[in-house]
């Protein structure tokens, strides 16, 4: 199949309407939320079924064409990036919630419906707990490709721990079916090789995911300390105690002024750091771990705990955290979000190993983080405008990430790899490693054509199965298919 | 037979390097040792014992690092000394850690905590052609690369050797106290499962047991106010006979205990799917973690076991079961699979051990 035998069976697919060539109508998805990155597809297609997206898919392998899936566009590491010459796969049609038992406490839904619509679906009983900061816009999809996180995962988990099933479109057309609306299907977990693979293993076109009841109880405060350390220290003294709170966030002193600025919470603008701790779960439980975690602030120097007195008050707590990003662009014009991961003790020497790093580059960098699974999202300021500025934050933004790998830590704790962190990826893993990383990515994608350029450091190619498969004695005589 | 027990990833490398072209059998202490079919009478044994050490406990972290032939009952005991433990509670015979995580076994924790795939942080195996590799990392956080412990969990010994793992672990509740709900009727049972699981309780664990017409349903609790949640649970329960206890130790061990048998058959299963799963049970002791809709049938030993076995997994059709303990006495342990997804774990076999070295022909559809 050539390339216009390729459009035109598209076409049939999609119908005219779903089916864009024009560089203009292009040029809206040649990013994802990482602006840095640009590429223009050759052409996009917005099947409306999983069925049109198998064909889609069928038709790029016979006509030997790359392609990329796309969500919400939202993603922090490129992973939505277009490829050149290659076929970008919209799935923001396909936005149905299929099927709501909460009985069984399962939702099954399609691809391009927002992780808040899931939530939203199954209220006011029951929640879907992953919950991105872009939960209003992100995709499922997305999230199964990311195995995306959010400030609840440190109790309830990542996404990885609430999907339980997946349709998916394997990069030759083929429709399969991996775990189920049932837990523990006999056979290799390939659920969990396909959550967090970012688009190159297949496309996900239908997702049962796990659904648990609302707690009972939700208890919020935000505790002010003199510094970042005191306020990690904090952190482990909580964690220590047996108590695993729903959410507990950190914002250090520039993240507090720039959040306190858009938002207006009232936050004492100057204190070195903000911890934000939310308890939930049964009430007596709740009121008991509360009153400990209260103290525990007090003890290790907090000298300013403000409890949410109601629902408002709590929401407000919550949007001065997510304001951290937006807030961003008020004291820097430009910036970069970093995702690295340190283990949790290490948290007070990371913070001032970032510190001393800034000031060698002369830049400013914010912190705010998830603190109770160490995942740290600094925020490296700089101006575009000045020559050799951007290049220098993102070259700090590495450095950063030298010192989680040097802490015991990762790469990337919710936003991926995709393009940018590739070439990261060898510095935490050996050659042996993503070798079999690629052995994971030849069974599923033997052409490479599931969203190529993405995760590994460099291109590589699958080959034939190297050696002889040999057959068991049982498989030879034909028993062993019975099993 | 001959048997190899390596004492470092290493040593191990070395080992499958040698025995290009044997059949290889992975092995704990064996006490899951007939689960996923039979291996030939010529595989080499590669035991783990010499793979004995506990690399790291980070108690700040709440992880550690372990060979994959430590015992699970060693282990815990070392983590207990910080008031911590790995959150996997399953019928424990000596198994070790390496096993455990090679068939995914699980206990009444796994209500609350997950199962051996969402406790895996990170993974280190070596495949049949020697080469040693690593997936994950020792964070409890982190997307970076594919994540092979959750391929491995669960795939018997047939994709390479598990040599190591880092795990996530969890404090050890403050105190514990338990519901326990009887009813002799399979229908009031079910109703009493579902009105716990639609609540918001916490509980650990949520059980099932279901022997010679009497039923019970468990509500495990940890924490400071374990009881008094234990006691606003059974509120919420009618047409059963609710009791609290709160010297609840032995209630959860032999619950685990009755996991294990002449004959065990594992169903995968939806929570409202529990009558009926009683019902095909026959003379089987049920045990259920009765909120995920999984399920363990125990046989009793005697006459035409395998009959009773094959009868349960009859009427159970079309859900999954396979036989764990007996394995040896039914002609397919395994269940049969999508041909779709089968065609793609043959995919996933044939790029990590290419040569077929891993047990062979002995799990599910013939891989
Ligand atoms: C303001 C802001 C805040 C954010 N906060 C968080 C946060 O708190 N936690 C967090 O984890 N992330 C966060 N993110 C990152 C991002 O929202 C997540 O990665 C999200 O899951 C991406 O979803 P999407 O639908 O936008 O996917 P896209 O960006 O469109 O795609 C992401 C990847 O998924 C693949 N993909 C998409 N759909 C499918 C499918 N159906 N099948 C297979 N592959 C598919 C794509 O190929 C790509 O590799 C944030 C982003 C922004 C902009």
């Amino acid at each position: 199949m050539d390339g216009r035998e390729l459009v035109e069976r598209l076409r049939r697919v999609v119908g005219d309407r779903w089916l864009l060539l024009d560089e203009h109508d292009l040029r809206t998805y040649e990013s994802d939320g990482l602006l840095q990155y640009q590429q223009v597809p050759r052409l996009a297609v917005l099947p409306g079924t999983a069925d049109e997206v198998r064909e889609c898919v069928a038709a790029c392998a016979q006509a030997d064409v790359p392609w990329v899936a796309r969500g919400a566009g939202s993603g922090l590491s490129g992973g939505a990036l277009p490829v050149k010459d290659g076929v970008l796969i919209v799935l923001s049609r396909l936005t149905r919630i299929l099927e709501v038992d909460l009985d069984n406490g399962r939702v099954c839904v399609e691809p391009g419906v927002t992780n808040a619509a899931v939530s939203t679906a199954v209220a006011p009983d029951f929640f879907y707990p992953p919950d991105p900061s872009s939960q209003i816009v992100c995709t499922i999809g997305g999230n199964v490709a990311e195995n995306s996180g959010g400030a609840h995962c440190f109790k309830y988990g990542f996404t990885t721990n609430y999907v339980t099933g997946l349709e998916v479109v394997l990069p030759d057309g083929e429709l399969v079916t991996i775990g189920g609306k049932e837990l523990d299907t006999p056979g290799y977990d390939l659920l969990g090789a396909f959550v967090g693979s970012e688009g190159t293993l297949g496309v996900a076109t239908k997702i049962w995911l796990r659904v648990v009841p609302v707690p009972e109880a939700t208890r919020t405060l935000v505790a002010f300390f003199d510094s970042t350390r005191q306020a990690g220290e904090a952190v482990s003294a909580i964690v220590q105690a047996g108590i695993v709170p729903g959410a507990i966030e950190m914002m250090d002193a520039t993240t507090i002024k720039a959040t306190e600025a858009m938002a207006h919470a009232g936050y004492p603008v100057g204190r070195g750091a903000a911890l934000l701790v939310e308890l939930d779960g049964a009430e007596a439980e709740c009121d008991a771990q509360f009153t400990e975690v209260t103290r525990i602030c007090a003890d290790q120097g907090s000298d300013d705990v403000r409890v949410s007195r109601d629902e408002a008050e709590r929401a407000l707590f919550w949007k001065t955290r997510k304001a951290a990003f937006p807030a961003m662009g008020r004291i820097s014009p430009n910036y970069f979000v970093q995702d690295g991961v340190v283990p949790r003790t290490t948290l007070p020497d990371v913070l001032v190993r970032i510190d001393e790093l800034a000031a060698e580059y002369g830049l400013t960098v914010a912190n705010v983080f998830h603190a109770g699974d160490g995942n740290l999202h600094p925020l490296v300021c700089f101006d575009a405008a000045v020559e050799g500025q951007a290049a220098r934050a993102e070259e700090l933004a590495g450095r950063i990430l030298d010192v989680c790998l040097e802490a015991g830590g990762s790469i990337t704790g919710e936003h991926g790899v995709g393009v940018d962190k590739r070439k990261h990826m060898a510095k935490m893993f050996a050659e042996d490693d993503l070798a079999a990383f690629q052995r994971l990515r030849c069974a599923f994608d033997p052409d490479g054509r599931a969203n190529p350029g993405k995760v590994m450091p460099t291109p590589r190619l699958c080959g034939e199965v190297p050696g002889v498969y040999r057959q068991h004695p049982l498989e030879a005589a034909g028993l062993a298919e019975r099993f | 037979m001959t048997t190899i027990s390596p004492g470092s990833d290493e040593e191990a490398a070395a080992a499958l390097k040698e025995l290009q072209g044997a059949t290889v059998r992975p092995s704990g202490n064996g006490s899951r040792a007939e689960w996923g079919g039979k291996d030939s009478d010529k595989a080499v044994t590669v035991h783990t014992g010499g793979l004995n050490r506990i690399v790291a406990h980070n108690p700040g972290d709440f992880t550690a690092i372990v060979q994959a032939g430590v015992p699970l009952a060693d282990l815990q005991r070392h983590l207990a000394r910080e008031g911590q433990w790995l959150a996997l509670d399953p019928p424990d015979r000596g198994g070790t850690v390496g096993g455990l995580v090679a068939t995914a076994d699980s206990g009444p924790a796994r209500h609350r905590y997950g199962g051996v795939r969402d406790l895996v942080i990170g993974i280190t195996v070596v495949l049949s052609d020697g080469s040693v590799a690593r997936s994950g990392g020792t964070v409890i956080k982190n997307v970076a690369g594919y994540d092979l412990g959750k391929l491995f969990a669960g795939s018997y010994g047939t994709l390479g050797l598990v040599t190591q793992v880092a795990l996530r672990l969890h404090p050890l509740p403050a105190g514990t106290a338990t519901l326990v709900a009887s009813t002799a009727d399979p229908a009031a049972l079910s109703r009493a499962v579902l009105a716990m699981s639609r609540h918001p309780l916490e509980a650990m664990s949520l059980d099932v047991s279901w022997r010679e017409d009497a039923g019970r349903l468990l509500v495990r609790f940890g924490g400071v106010t374990a009881a008094e949640r234990a006691g606003h649970a059974a509120k919420l329960l009618q047409d059963v006979d609710t009791d609290v206890v709160l010297d609840d130790e032995s209630i959860w061990a032999a619950q685990r205990a009755a996991q294990r048998g002449a004959a065990v058959v594992k169903v995968s299963a939806l929570p409202t799917d529990l009558s009926a799963v009683i019902a095909a049970a026959g003379d089987a002791t049920v045990i259920s973690r009765a909120a995920l809709g999984v399920s363990w049938l125990s046989f009793p030993p005697g006459d035409n076991l395998a009959e009773r076995v094959e009868a349960a997994r009859k009427a159970l059709e079309p859900r999954k079961t396979a036989v764990l303990d007996g394995a040896r006495l039914v002609d397919a342990p395994w269940p049969v699979a999508d041909p779709g997804t089968l065609a793609l774990m043959r995919r996933v076999k044939a790029r990590f051990d290419p040569t077929g070295t891993f047990r062979p022909g002995t799990y599910v559809g013939g891989i």
